[in-house]
């Protein structure tokens, strides 16, 4: 039907727009609601933590559809990456303005992708989180607000870890 | 005030060379500091100036600035290449998405084997041609402006040229089937900070050789083998 720009989803009916690429997309809702930051240089930081939170989650995306004897390798690559690269940053960051969100003392999009990405990894790797204080307070923070906490209820949108349906489901639909 | 915005990454092309083609576009003047041995990048390392460990890197605005997207944006919003509005913006983004998803398929090809190349070199190509180049040939199409956003030069526009002339360097006659393509590619070249960036002596880098490869791989300790997705 042409809707689909380049042929890819997801694909977000929003404002008379169909809109394409998740990071256009998120960028419009972070712009949209206030979310963003309030100038240019908090943009650039939301943008620059979003981005490297994006690299993590990307290693979690692809994981289901890793073939089964390469699982165990890449459940070891998100554990390094993520307690030796990612998480760390964050850590820092928040212990050294001691402020209860990450950019500019305000909740941005930057926190709901960290506390997004703290759950995903913690669903692999339970105790990752043991060495990273800071985090573990933001992550009982953020799960407190409520339109957070609302959507980590039972019977919100938020959807399950993905299982072998998923994966089938999706590999039968982009069979080539 | 501060000084020009300077550049870390290697004498080449990589994923900093979108940053080069948008500063350039805006006028802006740059340094770079190329990456050419492993000590030079434990420096920068322990310095703490990567903030994922990774480049590229843009001095900028008392920033250390890393991850290309986010830098990309900062240069299109602070130099007016980024649209008028949010919705304008949502454009701009949902178009940079697909010419970096493409040019995504050439950031690795240097990296690859002779024979995942040719096969790669047929990937880009059908990806251009039956997925990329179309969508953009009919948002020209359909506007009929000069540009692909809001009829304003923006970072959009920059993009997909840099693409263009990517895919062009692997099968010269990519965009024989898109005339609109053809007269935007045209139009954009000869804006003057453009048409200067095109020039001989401009700091826009050559196609990706061998070289470049040993001194990526031998800075980042890369030596596993990359495989095309």
């Amino acid at each position: 039907d042409g809707v689909l720009m380049f042929q890819q989803v997801p694909l977000v009916e929003i404002d008379g727009m169909k809109m394409v690429q998740t990071r256009a997309i998120l960028s419009y809702i972070a712009g949209k609601y206030n979310l963003y930051g309030k100038d240019l240089k908090e943009r650039a930081l939301i943008d620059m933590y979003v981005e490297g939170i994006t690299d993590l989650m990307q290693m979690i995306l692809v994981f289901p559809f890793s073939p089964p004897e390469a699982k165990e390798k890449n459940l070891d690559s998100i554990k390094e990456r993520a307690t030796n690269r990612y998480f760390p940053v964050y850590e820092k960051v928040l212990k050294q303005h001691g402020q209860e969100f990450l950019v500019g003392n305000k909740f941005s999009w930057a926190d709901v992708q960290l506390i997004e990405a703290i759950l995903a990894v913690e669903e692999k790797i339970p105790a990752v989180l043991s060495g990273f204080p800071q985090l573990q307070a933001f992550k009982i923070r953020m799960s407190n607000m409520p339109t957070i906490k609302k959507f980590l209820q039972p019977g919100s949108p938020r959807k399950p870890p993905p299982d072998e349906y998923y994966v089938e489901t999706v590999l039968k639909i982009f069979k080539k | 005030m501060a000084g020009k915005p300077k550049l870390h990454y290697f004498d080449g092309r990589g994923k900093m060379e979108s940053i080069r083609w948008l500063l350039a576009a805006a006028g802006v003047e740059f340094e770079e500091e190329f990456l050419e041995t492993r000590e030079q990048y434990e420096k920068l390392l322990q310095g703490g100036s990567l903030l994922f460990q990774q480049v590229p890197m843009v001095e900028m605005d008392g920033m250390k600035m890393v991850q290309t997207r986010a830098i990309l944006s900062y240069i299109a919003a602070k130099y007016n290449l980024y649209g008028k509005d949010l919705k304008e913006r949502a454009l701009i983004d949902m178009y940079v998405g697909g010419t970096d998803d493409l040019m995504g398929f050439i950031l690795i090809f240097p990296f690859l084997s002779a024979e995942d190349k040719e096969k790669q070199r047929a990937v880009i190509v059908q990806k251009a041609t039956s997925r990329y180049f179309p969508a953009y040939e009919k948002v020209l199409k359909d506007h009929g402006q000069d540009f692909l956003v809001g009829n304003n030069f923006s970072w959009a526009d920059v993009h997909l040229l840099e693409a263009i002339l990517m895919v062009e360097e692997k099968k010269s006659d990519v965009l024989s089937g898109f005339p609109q393509l053809q007269a935007f590619k045209a139009r954009i070249s000869s804006i003057p900070t453009i048409k200067k960036f095109l020039e001989p002596g401009s700091q826009r880098k050559r196609v990706p050789d061998d070289k470049y490869v040993e001194t990526v791989r031998r800075v980042l300790r890369m030596y596993y083998d990359i495989k095309a997705n």
